[in-house]
């Protein structure tokens, strides 16, 4: 399972990215939007994990041009503020769910899985 | 019963006013607005009643004194008329008679009996000589040869030529009075012809003369004897009047006289060339009696008029007083709700900022822990660790908390604004009754919350329902003694209502203050920091919602507030 993690706490993503990995998954990171996108220009991930509060363009923004180069990729939004308004709007622009902030990973594991189910479908 | 007629600004005490609670005295304002109103209208009242009062009562005994002076005045000419008459009579005879013919016994019997048919009055004629011998008597009595030299009337009517006496008893012992003329003879002889006149003629004449107002006229001689019986104070002739005799005066006069504690009307008339005064008396309080009826009438009109006007004046104050009150009380509410709201919605983005912040250091703790969690897991070298696995399990227990706290202030904060949305009344007092859980603790207050599982979602404001949650919640706890309990209940009361109650172990609440805890800036925590908005906001929140509040109390046992709210926010109770 090829995932990429964007967001612009470094230690947390990369940490992230590290328990991922011991889970035996292949994971990179990017720092913000644009670092996003160029990796997936590059070599497009089987999943996406996006922080929808980044400097630059913005998670919401990034979303929009993912799908719009790679609608087949789920995207699942993490979202820091309390609101489910941004959630609720990327869900419209095509991701495929959100979480919010402090995740924990059982749980990000198991929505990972749910849309690796949805893809082989 | 006064209680309840008192208005509601009456006891307002306007604890916020602070500096301008002069502004605010409703009562004084009152108070002020009563006696402006009532001294405009009633000075003018007042005192053109007391002018129209003079000016009548001046009329009324003006007319009194003009009319008793003008009785007096024809009653005078009457009298005057009659005595003058009888002289005339008298003269008429001795010019018309010689001598002889009238100390002719026989033709002054003849005389006499024409002078009662013609005049009527006379009781008896005599002749006396110029030596005061009456020579010849006709009358009832036997007083011939009786020598009438020594006594004064007789000097009198030498030297006048006429005399009118008082009334006296004399020889006949009933009243008369005397009328006698001189007629000169030639040489220097003379003779007097003198009548006694009955005094019943006389009465006759004044009683015919009818005196309105019950008043009674009478003759008296100069000294206050009464020449006739006066009815009026209880007197018969002969007697002296009650009264001072009045001053001599050559026309007609008026005075008062108060006699034995009531006001007499005393008109008088001086007869000239007699000895006797015309009196008119009349009680002054019969002769005012038509001017009381007025003044009744106009006292009557000015209390009548007296009392309405007050009654529509303190009417009219309280209304517009009270008004200004309710103005000034929605106003104030108004100003401390929006102040409420700006405050909470200021709490709730500082939260939210503060909790946002927290989240991302969080994040990073809680995803650290979770890797060191993850080598003990599948890192074989860490695995046989117990101790350590079990502090990086509380190190996450404790991020987890935390976690729980800002998730639940964020959720918080998005509410804020107004907007209908599908609820789960069990999650919201769930998460309000959360916030208290650790003071609950730490006063060892057991909090239960039972909620009916037959309450669906409904629609409603989220963050509206949060605060007047944690209200009534904060208010419970702030009664609530150490150990004591806070019961939250919803159930669904019918087709269209659910009601959610909060029930204390506090002290409860006085009947007298139950009606008035939702009434803003109520409260008995005044020193202690309460502001008395909490409950009044509370009940604004939820007549936004649609729904009623009301609160039960039992002093000693605690508090229940109810909420009862609309399944269906659009539907009003029918």
């Amino acid at each position: 399972m090829n995932v990429l993690l964007v967001d612009d706490e470094v230690e947390f993503v990369t940490t992230l990215a590290e328990r991922l990995e011991i889970r035996g998954m292949t994971v990179r990171t990017a720092g913000d939007g644009e670092a996003g996108l160029a990796m997936v220009a590059d070599d497009p991930p089987d999943f996406m994990v996006l922080d929808l509060m980044m400097p630059g363009i913005g998670g919401l923004e990034t979303l929009k041009r993912v799908k719009a180069s790679h609608p087949d990729i789920p995207v699942i939004l993490l979202t820091g503020r309390g609101s489910t308004k941004e959630g609720i709007e990327g869900m419209r622009l095509g991701a495929f769910d959100y979480m919010m902030k402090p995740i924990d990973i059982d749980q990000l594991l198991k929505k990972l899985e749910e849309a690796a189910e949805l893809k082989k479908d | 019963m006064l209680n309840k007629l008192k208005p509601a600004f009456w006891d307002h005490e306007d604890a916020a006013a602070g500096h301008y609670r002069r502004l605010f005295d409703f009562r004084s304002l009152w108070f002020q607005a009563v006696a402006l109103t009532t001294f405009v209208v009633l000075l003018p009242l007042i005192f053109i009643t007391i002018a129209e009062y003079t000016v009548t009562r001046k009329a009324a005994e003006d007319e009194i004194l003009l009319r008793t002076s003008r009785f007096v005045s024809n009653t005078r000419r009457t009298v005057a008329f009659f005595l003058e008459e009888r002289r005339f009579a008298l003269e008429f005879i001795v010019r018309d008679n010689r001598y002889d013919a009238v100390s002719d016994p026989e033709r002054l019997a003849v005389i006499l009996d024409n002078l009662k048919r013609g005049l009527g009055g006379f009781s008896d004629l005599g002749v006396i000589d110029a030596s005061g011998r009456q020579q010849t008597y006709v009358g009832p009595h036997n007083l011939e040869g009786k020598d009438y030299s020594g006594q004064d009337w007789f000097r009198e009517v030498m030297e006048k030529g006429y005399y009118i006496s008082d009334v006296f008893m004399g020889y006949r012992q009933t009243p008369h009075l005397v009328i006698a003329v001189r007629h000169n003879l030639p040489g220097d002889r003379f003779y007097v012809l003198r009548a006694s006149v009955d005094l019943e003629r006389f009465k006759r004449l004044l009683s015919q003369l009818e005196i309105l107002g019950g008043g009674s006229a009478i003759i008296i001689n100069r000294e206050g004897i009464l020449q006739t019986p006066c009815d009026q104070c209880g007197k018969s002739a002969l007697e002296k009047v009650p009264f001072s005799v009045p001053e001599f005066a050559p026309h007609t006069r008026v005075l008062e006289e108060s006699v034995a504690g009531e006001t007499l009307v005393i008109g008088y008339a001086y007869l000239i060339d007699t000895p006797f005064i015309l009196v008119a008396i009349k009680d002054k309080e019969a002769l005012m009696q038509p001017w009381y009826h007025t003044r009744r009438q106009i006292i009557g009109f000015l209390g009548l008029s007296v009392f309405f006007i007050l009654a529509v004046v303190v009417g009219m104050a309280t209304y517009l007083v009270n008004n200004i009150y309710m103005a000034d009380r929605r106003r104030v509410m108004a100003l401390h709700e929006v102040e409420y709201s700006n405050k909470m919605a200021s709490i709730g983005r500082m939260a939210a900022g503060v909790a946002h912040e927290i989240n991302n250091p969080l994040q990073i703790i809680y995803e650290k822990a979770g890797l060191i969690k993850d080598f003990f897991t599948f890192k074989p070298e860490y695995k046989d660790d117990p101790r350590l696995l079990e502090l990086v399990g509380s190190i996450l227990t404790s991020v987890e908390r935390c976690g729980a706290i800002t998730k639940r202030v964020l959720s918080f904060a998005r509410h804020q604004e107004s907007a209908l949305e599908p609820v789960r009344i069990k999650r919201i007092l769930g998460d309000v009754l959360g916030f208290v859980d650790k003071e609950a603790a730490y006063r060892s207050i057991t909090v239960t919350l039972d909620v009916d599982d037959d309450i669906p979602d409904f629609l409603s404001d989220r963050g509206k329902l949060q605060q007047i949650f944690l209200n009534l919640t904060n208010n419970a706890f702030s009664f609530i003694m150490e150990g004591g309990a806070l019961t939250v209940k919803a159930e669904r009361k019918n087709k269209r209502w659910v009601a959610v109650s909060f029930a204390d172990t506090g002290p409860g609440i006085p009947a007298k203050n139950l009606e008035r805890v939702f009434e803003p800036f109520f409260t008995t925590r005044s020193t202690k920091g309460g502001t008395g908005l909490g409950l009044s906001i509370t009940y604004h929140l939820v007549q936004e919602l649609g729904g009623k509040i009301k609160a039960e109390s039992e002093l000693g046992k605690g508090s229940t507030f109810i909420v009862t709210l609309p399944l269906d926010p659009g539907k009003k109770e029918a």
